[in-house]
């Protein structure tokens, strides 16, 4: 009877497109979404992701999230030097000075100051130039999505001066950073030149970069200095998540997503399921003509389940496919790099769409069930 | 021999000041090797008899012999394979399967008794030639004009060689010369001492084509008609 399903399926052209599009747009919008959502919530942790030779973070006990800064005293980092397995502790300066081109273009920047001396936490992803040239003096490595900024339309080219606090300096290297929360131009530069560029302040130190010994874990080193020193230490991967959590906290994007994600799943289930439903309700002659020829319910169920998980599995796929094709065209702009399709959306969506199409099939079962065959002599 | 001997037949529908009785105690019968005819005015319980003695209704009570089965021991699975190999179906609006074509309709039947697609596809291609249909095998419903969709959907009634044919009004929507073909077609079903063909009717004209008619109303079976059968001219 498998065939005899799925010719009744595709028999009403309009109706099975309507299906199959009604899942394939909910599909698209889920995985559209929930992947959007997840990408820019990671983006919050973008710069401490960036930091790959350190794996624990201390800073003051109040702070919450990366762009939360009070700066610490450079005695902490002799203090957190002293904590036992510990094998290093560099500093590092974040702070937003305004950058300004030759043609007076500017920007708010992130810039990152890091160890002079080791050069921990420079970027590693270079598009041009080396980050070692960060040794020469009044130098900085620009991100390429801040460089589109500040020199619209223009080629990539080192050398080219950009005044940082009435400093002068030169652009020695183009960087592939993580894309930050807000899209602002990311520089790095030596610690010791990066607050100069800000302005000066009494205290300076954003982070103390650490890295444990062999033999202890950076949990266990971030017990330690929060015993020893009294400062708040993470791993880098608790720090990206109390990021992630801030925003989520604090901010109208989980909201504004939920909604949206909701309005989604409620559109999808009700549409898909009314027109799966309206189908079946229109196909209950051809069903009870078959209940008379004596085909068991037990059948005619399989016949609805094969045809709701036929059009779910079709509309999902095209949904997928759309959904990959969008972010295959707008992973590559500046402002959305960075977002891609998440095999985790594809996986809840996919799970969200099989309830869908199990619930649209369960009514229509419903009434198939209760149909009785006797009601194909009816006119 | 009875194809279905039914005594003292209750049904209705719905309760208390809702309720109608369809069927008040109805007695009938039906011989094999004949057509017997129901018919009577409308709201008679002409259909609710046929789809008693289809099995596609309980009877609320008295007794109901069918092909030598007893309809109320059977349970519902049984009742199904027993529809299923025994009884075919004409309808008055045909009930063909809108999305599939001439040959795939008729082969539903047997696709539902389990025999292979190909196989079944192939003897309903051969029962279709036989009804002058050879050349419309491929041809959707609504391709078909209304003597044909009964053509077919008698060619589906008889494909899985069933021993009893309940039809409903099915020359209601056929103009004469069409209507005869169908209930020849149906009578030659008819006469062999194995089946039978039972066929409830509005359309006096074709009355013509009964063994035996019960005429019907409110309920009941109210007269039999006797006609003679001359199988040989047949």
């Amino acid at each position: 009877m498998t065939f005899v399903a799925l010719r009744m399926l595709t028999g009403d052209r309009a109706k099975y497109l309507g299906l199959v599009f009604a899942i394939a747009f909910c599909t698209f919008l889920l995985e559209n979404q929930t992947s959007i959502f997840a990408g820019i919530l990671s983006r919050t942790g973008s710069q401490i992701a960036d930091v790959t030779d350190a794996s624990v973070w201390v800073m003051d006990p109040k702070t919450e999230y990366f762009e939360q800064t009070k700066p610490l005293k450079e005695t902490d980092l002799t203090r957190v030097r002293g904590v036992e397995g510990l094998a290093w502790a560099v500093r590092l300066f974040k702070g937003n000075p305004v950058a300004k081109t030759e043609t007076g273009k500017f920007a708010v920047t992130f810039m990152i100051g890091i160890d002079d001396a080791t050069l921990v936490g420079a970027p590693r992803k270079m598009l041009m130039g080396r980050w070692e040239d960060l040794r020469a003096p009044n130098s900085v490595v620009l991100d390429y999505a801040g460089y589109r900024l500040l020199y619209p339309g223009e080629a990539y080219r080192l050398g080219r001066s950009i005044e940082l606090n009435d400093r002068r300096v030169t652009i020695v290297g183009i960087s592939d950073p993580g894309a930050p929360f807000v899209s602002l131009p990311v520089m790095h530069a030596r610690y010791s030149e990066a607050v100069q560029f800000q302005g000066r302040e009494r205290k300076q130190l954003s982070y103390v970069l650490a890295q444990p010994v062999a033999g202890v874990t950076p949990e266990e080193l971030c017990a330690r200095i929060t015993n020893a020193t009294g400062l708040r230490a993470r791993t880098t991967s608790q720090f990206r998540w109390d990021s992630v959590r801030y925003y989520l906290k604090n901010t109208g994007i989980p909201v504004n997503f939920g909604i949206t994600i909701t309005i989604a799943l409620i559109v999808g289930t009700v549409v898909a399921g009314q027109t799966f439903y309206l189908f079946t309700v229109d196909n209950l002659r051809q069903f009870g003509t078959l209940k008379a020829m004596g085909v068991s319910n037990a059948k005619l169920i399989g016949m609805i389940l094969l045809q709701a998980l036929l059009v779910g599995a079709i509309g999902f796929a095209l949904g997928t496919a759309m959904g990959a094709t969008f972010f295959e065209i707008f992973r590559h702009k500046v402002a959305t790099r960075a977002l891609v399709l998440m095999w985790q959306s594809v996986a809840i969506t996919g799970a969200c769409m099989f309830f869908v199409v199990l619930l649209a099939s369960l009514l229509s079962i419903r009434r198939v069930l209760v149909l009785e065959a006797a009601t194909v002599f009816r006119g | 021999m009875y194809a279905v001997d039914c005594t003292g037949i209750q049904k209705s529908f719905g309760t208390a000041e809702a309720r109608v009785d369809a069927l008040r105690e109805a007695d009938f019968t039906a011989r094999l090797g004949e057509l017997t005819f129901i018919a009577g005015p409308s709201g008679c319980g002409k259909t609710t008899l046929i789809s008693v003695v289809a099995g596609l209704l309980d009877a609320d009570a008295g007794t109901l012999n069918v092909l030598n089965t007893q309809m109320s021991d059977l349970s519902e699975r049984e009742r199904l394979a027993f529809r299923r190999e025994n009884v075919g179906f004409v309808f008055q609006q045909y009930n063909l399967l809108p999305a599939l074509t001439a040959v795939e309709n008729v082969a539903v039947p047997l696709l539902v008794a389990g025999v292979k697609r190909r196989q079944a596809i192939d003897r309903a291609a051969a029962l279709l030639g036989r009804v002058d249909l050879g050349s419309r095998l491929a041809a959707l419903p609504s391709q078909l004009s209304g003597g044909q969709q009964q053509r077919v959907a008698l060619a589906r009634a008889l494909i899985h060689d069933p021993k009893l044919v309940v039809c409903d009004e099915p020359t209601a929507a056929l103009d004469h010369k069409t209507g005869d073909a169908v209930m020849t077609m149906l009578a030659t079903h008819a006469l062999s001492d194995d089946r039978a063909v039972i066929v409830v009717t509005h359309d006096s004209r074709m009355l013509r084509f009964a063994h035996r008619i019960a005429h019907m109303d409110d309920g009941r079976i109210v007269r039999t008609e006797e006609r003679p059968i001359d199988k040989e001219a047949a």
